[in-house]
């Protein structure tokens, strides 16, 4: 069945802070095989006039994404999230999640959209820090697969 | 090391400028560090038995792990990851990982599309894996100095 139009614009209220550490961007950068030491080195990261080490440039989509569970799980709009693939995904930086960040997100519905029987859910995040400044945007597409009639 | 390279300058890119190209191994193992530190634990990440259930050939690489890596063609380039000020990638084929110790490869090459006004320009990303495109529109806005 097709999602609701209406959900178009709602927002849901901010998750709980996320609170960035130093070894979690590690574990995360060496996940992906990255030395950079921008991401490891505090010393390194400070030379490149951050104030702390600061996390890759996908690393923020983990605290988004659980973010966005409010809108998969919402039972009103009604997903079916054992069909869904990610399909797109954006991010626009104000400035890099760094270590020591406490990192709230709002996540939006953007687009509600059917298509050839996919259900189509467009989400944009937005995060903030302890100070209620703006850090990034992050847009995340899904697709719900429609269900195969047997 | 990503340090000791020097950040390119505005200046001196020209649309067509080609960053150095890389290729990056992924194996099970990756992928089962890459939940830990991502918090995505679906199965069919990890499990060949459920990602067969679900219509996969084989368990297959986060999408988000093959966005992670192609941008570091960039973040190479740049020296400071933070230069990247915009990126965004469509998911158009997973990256099928077999069980042995070779795993599975992912080839990326990226050039300078458009210089922007404001010493940004957007990098266009293209990466392949077993011969085939794994992300679409694979783009980054990019601050030089």
């Amino acid at each position: 069945m097709a999602l609701d139009q209406s959900f178009v614009g709602r927002s849901y209220p901010p998750i709980e802070p996320y609170e960035v550490g130093r070894e979690k961007i590690r574990e995360f950068a060496e996940a992906v095989g990255d030395p950079n030491p921008a991401y490891l080195d505090p010393a390194a990261a400070r030379a490149l006039g951050h104030a702390d080490v600061i996390a890759p440039p996908t690393f923020v989509f983990a605290i988004t994404f659980k973010a966005a569970e409010q809108v998969i799980q919402d039972p009103q709009l009604g997903l079916d999230y054992s069909r869904v693939v990610h399909g797109d995904q954006k991010f626009a930086y104000k400035r890099p999640v760094r270590a020591g960040d406490r990192l709230s997100v709002t996540s939006t519905i953007e687009g509600v959209k059917s298509l050839a029987g996919n259900d189509i859910l467009d989400i944009r995040g937005e995060v903030h820090d302890a100070a209620g400044e703006h850090v990034v945007t992050a847009w995340t597409k899904l697709v719900s697969r429609a269900a195969q009639e047997a | 090391m990503t340090n000791s390279t020097k950040a390119p300058a505005y200046d001196d890119v020209e649309v067509g400028t080609e960053l150095p190209a890389a290729t990056f191994r992924v194996t099970r193992d990756t992928l089962v560090r890459y939940a830990g530190a991502s918090g995505d634990f679906n199965p069919i990440h990890w499990n060949e038995r459920f990602a067969k259930s679900v219509g996969l050939a084989d368990v297959i690489a986060h999408g988000m792990f093959t966005m992670a890596e192609a941008i570091r063609v960039v973040t190479d380039w740049t020296g400071d990851p933070a230069a990247v000020v915009e990126y965004g990638v469509r998911f158009t084929r997973p990256v099928v990982v077999p069980d042995d110790d070779k795993g599975a490869t992912i080839e990326v090459t990226a050039k300078v599309a458009v210089k922007l006004d404001d010493h940004l320009v957007r990098v266009d990303l293209t990466a392949t894996s077993a011969g085939q495109k794994v992300l679409g529109m694979s783009r980054a806005v990019v601050r030089l100095t």
